[in-house]
């Protein structure tokens, strides 16, 4: 779950990474009351999760409060490359004497986690791991051990951050590790972490990914939410247990399996068809889930066709095919269904799918077949 | 031979009292693998059809002689009963479990790495069978029979659908092993190819990847030092787009890496065949089996 700025910061704060001082707004009068709070000059910033908001006026000074009302007011209901900012974050303006980068990442090749510090922060951070690998510092923290002194002193020195701020870098790197491991987070990255004139250290942005799977131990962070993230299927999916992704083609999915859901797509791709989602209706699907996962996608409006592709492990086809039925009985689908049943009770599926004769559903026996037959009829007029 | 369960399998369920836990126990026991007890704190004593369940793994160890785990118990009890299975000296522990946080994937790969004593096949996988031997997990096991052809996939279903075709066309395989698709498998592909390599029964290697991480990458560099047998590859979510996790915790394309092409391209350029569809990797295999 990829976090907000403002809640990255919130968490940032409650582990004693120093930010700046600001406060969430979601209207034009929050915002300015946001701005009297903290003072002038404030940055007025939009909160979505995309990089180079900046650029694109998505963060902007205010100097008064008539500053503040007019770029919440322009900020507000923005698009930022296809994201609609619904939330702003008003911190307190920052002087900037230099800027670094500082991440810890969750190294599924080391299986540790890897620290990176780097003093040319404020830029894109795999470009300067492009044309600059050596100015960033690394090292991987046993997690076993924990974060120790040593490793913030190694991390600054190799770094080469200016010698007096050694010190406060490696205590907040250690709390970036506390952010890291306590709120089982599976990324936590500032850009810039800056050094301002008075020779303090600030992360003046934060980036966080919490591990969805952890939030049953963090009941505070499952509340969080990114209204402009979140997808009106998507929600529904997630509401029904359902893992479902939304592409941008046509052709609706439904299969068993995250390997065999992806391989879907692949097919369909490779048939020349454009599929519509990802959807993975499990491991042991009921009759019950298969007609809430056929609700979901048939509420986009896009899908001219949909193919089940199942086959049974676990899954039994009669099921699925229970499912389907009832599905047609509830919903009446205007547009057609291409099947395939294979593996556990995949005859008495197709048996049942055969017996009930739905309109429009076509049995196919192969999964290359079933690609090919769903690909022409998507692109029937 | 065969890799990892046969024969010599002693196995202990972890959670066998669930729904889920006591449904595939059975199978597996259907099936011929031997299965010598089961645990679920406070319910030792008891029995599941005859399979005797104790309160601890280490009780399941000295009174039954148990040597490999199921793990079946929700992600939140996951981690301790992987570390409990270790402590008693299970030197095989299968986690079927889906959903297990990161961080205490990351901490159980770490100590079982330390201590060296146990090998972790999933967490979030299917399982491993041996057709006619033994079958651990929920892989189902009548569609497959004995062969010589090795499959190693992060994907159940995606196995299934490759084994199926094999099985149409006469072929069987001497291990299945789902290493799992989340990001901290205990065991993975390298670990698997070496076994499969050294496997007698084993002439042929599919091995089925995904998106997400670099596992595939550097299987492919392991193909082209250490293994002579064939071995034909597959990755699926080439269509899959960036940032978005496809079904498995491990499978996400993260800016530019993690790429099904990238990871196609990295076993094509070591000698390994990729096929772009589950039955163009069938059809491969069956054509190098022919010979």
């Amino acid at each position: 779950m990829d976090l907000l700025e403002y809640q990255g910061k919130q968490l940032f704060a409650r582990h004693g990474v120093p930010v700046p001082d600001g406060r969430p707004a979601r209207t034009v009068e929050e915002a300015v009351a946001a701005a009297q709070e903290v003072g002038y000059p404030c940055a007025v910033k939009a909160q979505v999760q995309i990089g180079g908001r900046g650029k694109l006026g998505g963060i902007r000074i205010a100097h008064d409060a008539g500053e503040a009302e007019q770029h919440a007011r322009a900020i507000l209901g923005m698009d930022i490359r296809g994201l609609t900012v619904h939330e702003l974050w008003i911190e307190a303006a920052s002087e900037i004497a230099a800027e670094y980068y500082a991440s810890v990442v969750f190294d599924r090749s080391a299986k540790a986690p890897l620290m990176m510090l780097s003093t040319k922060g404020g830029m894109d951070i795999e470009q300067v791991a492009d044309e600059d690998p050596d100015a960033i510092a690394r090292l991987h923290v046993d997690p076993l051990l924990g974060f120790q002194d040593f490793h913030g002193r190694r991390l600054a020195f190799e770094a080469g951050v200016d010698a007096d701020v050694v010190r406060p870098v490696g205590a907040l790197l250690a709390r970036l590790y506390e952010v890291f491991t306590t709120e089982e987070a599976t990324l936590v990255e500032v850009n810039p972490l800056i050094v301002t004139p008075d020779r303090g250290v600030r992360a003046l942005d934060a980036k966080v990914t919490l591990d969805g799977n952890a939030l049953f131990r963090h009941p505070d962070n499952a509340q969080l939410r990114d209204p402009s993230a979140e997808d009106p299927q998507e929600r529904m999916a997630a509401e029904r247990g359902l893992t479902y992704v939304k592409l941008d083609g046509s052709i609706g999915i439904l299969a068993n399996g995250a390997g065999l859901s992806m391989s879907t797509l692949d097919v369909v791709a490779e048939a020349g068809g454009q599929p519509a989602n990802f959807l993975d209706a499990g491991g042991g699907s009921r009759a019950e889930a298969i007609t809430s996962a056929v609700e979901v996608i048939l509420s986009d409006d896009r899908v001219r066709a949909v193919l089940f592709n199942i086959f049974g492990g676990i899954t039994r086809c009669d099921e699925v095919a229970r499912g389907l039925i009832e599905a047609f009985r509830q919903i009446d689908p205007s547009v057609p269904f291409v099947v395939r049943l294979d593996g556990t009770n995949g005859e008495e599926g197709r048996e049942l799918l055969a017996e009930a004769s739905l309109p429009n559903v076509h049995i196919e026996s192969t999964m290359d077949g079933a690609a090919s037959r769903v690909v022409e009829l998507a692109a029937r007029p | 031979m065969s890799i990892l369960v046969g024969t010599e399998t002693r196995l202990c369920t972890s959670g066998i009292t669930g729904r889920e836990g006591t449904f595939h126990t059975l199978r597996n026991r259907d099936y011929g693998t031997s299965v010598v007890a089961g645990v679920t704190p406070g319910k030792g004593g008891q029995d599941v059809d005859g399979i005797p369940v104790f309160d601890t793994f280490h009780e399941a160890v000295r009174e039954r002689g148990a040597n490999t785990a199921m793990i079946f118990v929700p992600p939140r009890f996951a981690a301790d009963s992987i570390l409990e299975a270790e402590d008693a000296g299970i030197e095989l522990i299968v986690c079927i479990t889906e959903g297990i946080p990161a961080h205490d994937e990351l901490r159980v790969y770490n100590i079982l790495k330390k201590n060296g004593r146990s090998r972790l096949v999933g967490p979030n996988c299917p399982g491993i069978l041996s057709p006619g031997k033994a079958s651990v997990g929920i892989i189902p096991a009548s569609f497959f029979s004995p062969g010589n052809v090795g499959v190693v996939s992060r994907s159940g279903t995606l196995t299934y659908q490759i084994g199926n075709v094999l099985a149409q066309h006469g072929f069987g395989n001497s291990s299945i092993v789902g290493i799992g698709g989340d990001p901290v498998p205990g065991t993975d592909f390298i670990d698997v190819l070496e076994m499969f390599q050294a496997d007698d029964e084993t002439e042929l290697i599919v091995l089925c990847g995904e998106i997400g991480g670099d596992a595939e990458e550097r299987a492919a560099d392991y193909i082209a030092e250490h293994v002579t047998k064939p071995v034909i590859g597959y990755i699926a979510g080439f269509t899959a787009p960036p940032g978005k996790t496809m079904g498995h915790a491990g499978a996400i394309v993260s800016g530019s890496r993690g790429t099904a092409a990238a990871k196609a391209q990295a076993l094509e350029e070591r000698g390994v065949r990729v096929g772009r569809t589950p039955t163009q990797v069938a059809e491969a295999a069956i054509t190098l089996l022919r010979g």
